[in-house]
């Protein structure tokens, strides 16, 4: 393996906006809202950034192509800007680009910020449409949504794992219990109610077997970053958070089209995580990760990536969940912020959004005290885009 | 020897009981006679059920030897863009094949095959399929409504080793205005029916089956079975008699559990005939439409060989019951209802593309890797088998034929849909491959992870400005 990215790049200034149906506010404002609060962060001056990279998914929903729309709402004084789009990983392929760049020593500082517009659709859901897959695919694949893509792989995982279906959606349903717990206590998410079990099953079905809380939010915002050289960054500020892995990995069509993978599992998800452990040098992640935003557009990716982040054996998830493993207050929290499902999911932004929870939480300045976790040393992020048998997935940890 | 050498049938899943039509449209003074209608599902039409028969039809039969498809219907969703070609398409029939489609009168299928037969006779094809089906739009509360029922036959044309000989044929035309629909229209107008009945049915159908007898010097006590469509079905039984046949000696008209299938009626009437056929049996047959054909067959020794047909029989046992009269409307697009504004995204295709990729759209075609022997679907150039890797060493392979089982499914009620939930799946092929279809002809219930599919044509989608009926293959429960 090649030397990595570990401790060459910090993240010396980070912003996110609330996150939600913000009728109220464009692209624009989201972006402008998330940089302010990131400069300020970093103590920098705009002219001190040296280039940016910008992710947006669905571009036709709100900002057009390319990077100009970052480059104009912010003023960027004739500075390098690159649009990225990477399905669900947008916001943190913006932010491998930022770190390349420092890292390569092409730039002292970089900008990442995504945002995603999504609200603005007049319909619930993600935007539909045929083209998301390219031309050959819209003529041949089945009309699915979302929320359908991800309920095959729960049938999946109760047929694999013998679970009958009352007992998966009890298992889903503490999944998302767990995630409305936090997201209720976070004034940034997007869902803040809790609820209960009960209320979970009885909820009506979107895509069997999921139901509405099986779901996460689709919502509006904004997050955004500033790095630098690991070298340069306590000269921004004392508390800088060091990237210790990124990496992605896509799928290669072996899921979809051969009959190896077993649908219960996602196989980028394993595949990226295995060589992120190596690039930061953990052995045990079970152990070694403190805590981690994970890509929990439905409650089984979430349950899914426990076992595929080897937090949990394979087909033992629910033993953890059912232990409060991934609670707040348990040894290895997951989704402190609420995750997609509470904090809510604007694609192009989710990414940093992750790494902003990771960043205060290491910092010990999350805003509220009964939200911080004691003495975290690495987190981990990961998104998943597309579906689970034809998708990509990033993660980065980082840590102090 | 010039004759049948193979037949198939479709009849769709749905029937209506015209108790749930009088229920909807007695207040329009239409009182439908007692029975049912074989009603297409909302992702049916003629094409997708010509489709279905013509498979029926081939199982068994080595597809290189097709080289002529004659479409017969009325109700062809293209006036531009031969019907015919599209289902030589979708049947992975060779390129060098004619085609043709006959269109205009419910006499069409009739003609079809008298055609084909002809063309073999005439020694320009070998073997010729033959589909008729008829998928048509009736006003609500029209006659025609309870009357129409939809379905497809088909029958393969050949010279050799035929399981009916074709020994003759007769036939009159006039132009008779019992119905009509002029290019454009949605809707058949139709004249006062006793006037059909009295001037045109009776008239008719007398006539050119007097014609055959008299021109092949025959008794009509001859034949095992008399086909002919029995638009009223007191008239049919008066007409045999004034024919002087026996009442057993007639082939059931369908009218009661498939209802009139325009074009196809003959042929499915045929098809039935012939399931039940024995050696040495005669067959005469006639249409109604414009004047009709009459024709005739004498069955051969190989019609012991026929086997794994559905043909009429099953289909007709093979049914679910639609007891929505609004479901039927929607599935019909006879009255417009709200998929949302998700149901509003329009769907376009690219032409190009679509024939660039015709084999894996409308053949449902892939590739099997020649050095590992792994099948995949789409077409790849690139073997999938990660073990493997090799770059362009596949030949094609057809998938349309191959059973497979559910590797797992949801039901989905976000997608836009006339009858959600969007069931949807991957599916796990017989032999090898794997690849994710929508799923037809199922409820979710009765869905299960490893229950056994087989791949159906269905339309997709009609896109009403740029004109386009778009298709595409599905996976259903094995069908009875």
């Amino acid at each position: 393996m090649a030397e990595g990215i570990k401790n060459k790049v910090a993240i010396i200034g980070m912003g996110c906006t609330k996150f939600g149906e913000l009728w109220d506010k464009g692209a624009d404002d989201l972006m402008v809202d998330a940089f302010k609060e990131c400069i300020e962060d970093a103590g920098i001056e705009k002219k001190d950034i040296n280039a940016a990279w910008f992710g947006v998914h669905f571009e036709e929903q709100s900002v057009g192509k390319g990077a100009t729309s970052l480059a104009l709402a912010l003023k960027l004084p004739f500075i390098p800007v690159t649009r990225t789009e990477n399905f669900c990983a947008t916001a943190t392929e913006a932010f491998r680009g930022a770190c390349y760049g420092v890292a390569s020593g092409a730039y002292d500082i970089a900008l990442a910020l995504g945002v995603e517009k999504l609200k603005d659709t007049g319909y619930g859901g993600l935007p539909g449409g045929p083209g998301l897959m390219g031309t050959k695919n819209a003529l041949i694949m089945p009309k699915l949504t979302a929320p359908g893509a991800f309920a095959m792989m729960a049938t999946r995982y109760f047929a694999v794992y013998g679970l009958k279906p009352e007992e998966g959606k009890r298992m889903l349903a503490k999944v998302s219990v767990k995630s409305h717990y936090n997201g209720a206590r976070n004034p940034k998410a997007h869902l803040r109610r809790e609820v209960t079990e009960e209320q979970i099953i009885s909820a009506p079905i979107i895509a069997w077997p999921l139901g509405l809380f099986d779901c996460c939010g689709v919502s509006d915002g904004s997050a955004a970053a500033i790095v630098t050289r690991a070298d340069m960054a306590r000269k921004f500020r004392p508390d800088p958070v060091y990237v210790k892995a990124l990496q992605v990995a896509l799928s290669s069509g072996e899921e979809l089209m051969y009959t190896r993978w077993d649908g219960a599992h996602v196989e980028t998800t394993y595949r990226a995580g295995k060589l992120a452990y190596e690039e930061a040098g953990v052995r045990n992640p079970r152990e070694e990760i403190s805590m981690a935003e994970v890509h929990d557009c439905f409650s089984i990716t979430e349950a899914v990536t426990m076992e595929d982040l080897q937090f949990s054996p394979r087909g033992k998830v629910n033993e953890d969940i059912e232990a409060g493993r991934f609670n707040h207050d348990g040894p290895q929290p997951i989704q402190p912020d609420g995750g997609l499902k509470c904090f809510g999911h604007p694609i192009g932004a989710s990414g940093l959004r992750m790494i902003y929870e990771m960043y205060k939480q290491l910092q010990g300045k999350v805003q509220l005290p009964e939200r911080q976790i004691k003495n975290p040393k690495l987190g981990l992020t990961h998104n998943l885009g597309g579906f689970p048998p034809m998708n990509i997935v990033s993660i980065a940890i980082v840590g102090l | 020897m010039v004759g049948i050498k193979s037949y198939g049938a479709y009849i769709p899943r749905y029937r209506m009981d015209h108790g749930t039509l009088f229920m909807a449209v007695a207040f329009l003074g239409s009182f439908p006679a007692p029975g049912e209608n074989a009603v297409a599902s909302h992702d049916e039409d003629t094409l997708t059920m010509a489709v279905a028969a013509g498979i029926d039809c081939l199982s068994g039969v080595r597809r290189e030897v097709v080289d002529g498809l004659y479409l017969a219907s009325t109700s062809q969703p293209y006036m531009v863009r031969q019907n015919s070609a599209l289902v030589a398409t979708v049947l992975d029939l060779q390129s060098s094949i004619r085609t043709a489609d006959f269109i205009g009168s419910t006499k069409s299928g009739t003609t079809a095959l008298l055609s084909a037969l002809d063309t073999v006779k005439g020694e320009t094809s070998g073997n010729i399929l033959v589909c008729a089906s008829d998928c048509r739009l009736s006003k609500p509360g029209s006659p025609q409504e309870s009357l129409y029922g939809d379905g497809a036959a088909s029958l393969l044309v050949g010279r050799d080793e035929v399981i009916a000989a074709f020994e003759g044929s007769y036939s009159i035309t006039y132009d008779f205005p019992d119905r009509w629909r002029a290019s454009g229209e949605k809707f058949e107008h139709a004249w006062e029916d006793r006037f059909i009945r009295d001037s045109g049915y009776s008239q008719f159908i007398t006539e050119v089956v007097s014609g055959l007898l008299k021109k092949y010097e025959l008794n009509i006590k001859d034949f095992a079975k008399i086909v002919f469509p029995g638009l009223y079905a007191r008239e049919h039984g008066a007409i045999a008699k004034k024919l002087g046949a026996d009442p057993a000696q007639l082939q059931d008209t369908l009218l009661s559990t498939v209802g009139d299938t325009g074009s196809a009626s003959p042929l499915m009437m045929l098809v039935a005939a012939l399931e039940d056929a024995k050696p040495g049996d005669k067959i005469l047959v006639a249409s109604f439409g414009n004047g009709g054909d009459a024709m005739f067959f004498q069955v051969t020794e190989k019609i012991k060989n026929v086997a794994n047909k559905r043909a009429v029989k099953k289909h007709v046992a093979s049914k679910k019951d639609l007891a929505s009269y609004e479901k039927y409307l929607a599935f019909r697009n006879l009255a417009p209802m709200d998929l949302g504004m998700r149901g509003e995204i329009s769907i376009k295709t690219p032409m190009s593309a679509l024939f660039r990729e015709r084999k894996v759209i409308l053949s449902l075609c892939g590739s099997k890797c020649r050095r590992c022997g792994t099948p995949q679907y789409p077409y790849q150039r690139v073997c999938v088998n990660p073990d493997c890797g090799a770059v362009d060493q596949m030949e094609n392979y057809r998938f349309s034929d191959k059973k497979g089982v559910v590797f797992t499914y949801t039901g989905d009620n976000l997608a836009a849909s006339i009858d959600p939930p969007s069931i949807y799946g991957l599916v796990d092929f017989d032999g090898g491959g794997r690849f994710w279809f929508d799923f037809a002809d199922c409820d979710l219930d009765s869905v299960e992870v490893g229950m056994p599919v087989e791949m159906t044509f269905r339309r997709r989608y009609v896109d009403e400005p740029s004109g386009v009926h778009g298709y595409s293959w599905k996976a259903a429960p094995i069908r009875a």
